[in-house]
């Protein structure tokens, strides 16, 4: 049987490539790219609880359903404001928009 | 081994190296394909831990709809970034150095609950079906998570009402592309 530290282990490994692709790239559609794959390193690690420490309850299922639609409306909203952004400033590099930077 | 443990592993690593692929690919229509690779790799651990209805919302929401959604926003914003557009910033090093650091102490965090490294999994005590039907009467039941699912509907109205609102063009903008 495959141990469950396995599935942490990968989850944790995907979240901290998400985690850099959030801090060390350029373009914000990317840095959204990098948001999708932390969310998806947060459903492996529910998902994999649920099966091996609650399989009677389904709560870890159910909170994966929900992170799937945080991911979708956070996905919408984001790629709404750099469409935004980029008609009204024509960029869509993180360190350009600094609109709010005081 | 089992075969159980080696389809996991080559699952694993297709998964890392697409999530490798994702934050370094220089173009960025590459990188969304790889996120669909990634996307669909995690699907599939899915199925390995018997929550086959996950894999199927995980196919048709994310690799359905976000996927397109960020490859449609690859290709819009395309122009400016066509030659700079995958590149890390100025502070790639320190993003490494987070990343790396952050990895290591997850791992210490799990080496320290050592039941985690020998848990395996117990037979489902329901049939695939009845835990299927029990997971959509868990979502609207008073007493367990119709709160949740409430919020997150509310949460979904608001994204697309907001996402309309941000993304359409101003007055001006339209009035001017009429003239």
């Amino acid at each position: 049987m495959i141990p469950l530290s396995w599935y942490l282990g990968l989850s944790a490994a995907v979240f901290c490539i998400g985690l850099y692709g959030v801090l060390g790239r350029r373009n914000a559609v990317a840095i959204l790219m990098g948001i999708e794959l932390m969310l998806n390193a947060v459903n492996i690690n529910l998902v994999a609880f649920w099966r091996y420490i609650s399989p009677a309850l389904v709560a870890g299922q159910a909170f994966a359903i929900i992170i799937f639609a945080v991911a979708a409306s956070e996905a919408a909203v984001g790629l709404a404001l750099i469409i935004s952004i980029y008609r009204s400033r024509s960029t869509v590099a993180a360190e350009d928009i600094d609109l709010m930077k005081w | 081994m089992t075969p159980l443990q080696l389809i996991f592993l080559v699952i694993a690593l297709a998964t890392i190296t697409s999530a490798v692929m994702v934050v370094s690919s220089p173009k960025l229509v590459h990188a969304a394909l790889w996120l669909i690779v990634t996307l669909a790799c995690v699907a599939a651990l899915f199925v390995v831990l018997e929550a086959g209805f996950l894999a199927m919302v995980q196919v048709a929401v994310y690799i359905g709809a976000i996927a397109i959604l960020i490859i449609f926003a690859a290709m819009l914003t395309r122009r400016v970034m066509a030659d700079t557009g995958g590149s890390a910033n100025r502070s790639w090093w320190a993003a490494v150095f987070a990343s790396v650091l952050l990895f290591v102490s997850l791992l210490a965090l799990m080496s320290q609950v050592p039941t985690w490294a020998t848990a395996t999994s117990a037979p489902l005590a329901l049939g695939a079906e009845p835990l299927l039907e029990d997971l959509g009467q868990s979502l609207v039941d008073v007493n367990r998570y119709v709160i949740p699912f409430e919020v997150a509907s509310v949460l979904l109205l608001a994204a697309l009402v907001g996402a309309i609102v941000v993304a359409r063009p101003t007055a001006k903008r339209s009035a001017e592309a009429e003239e």
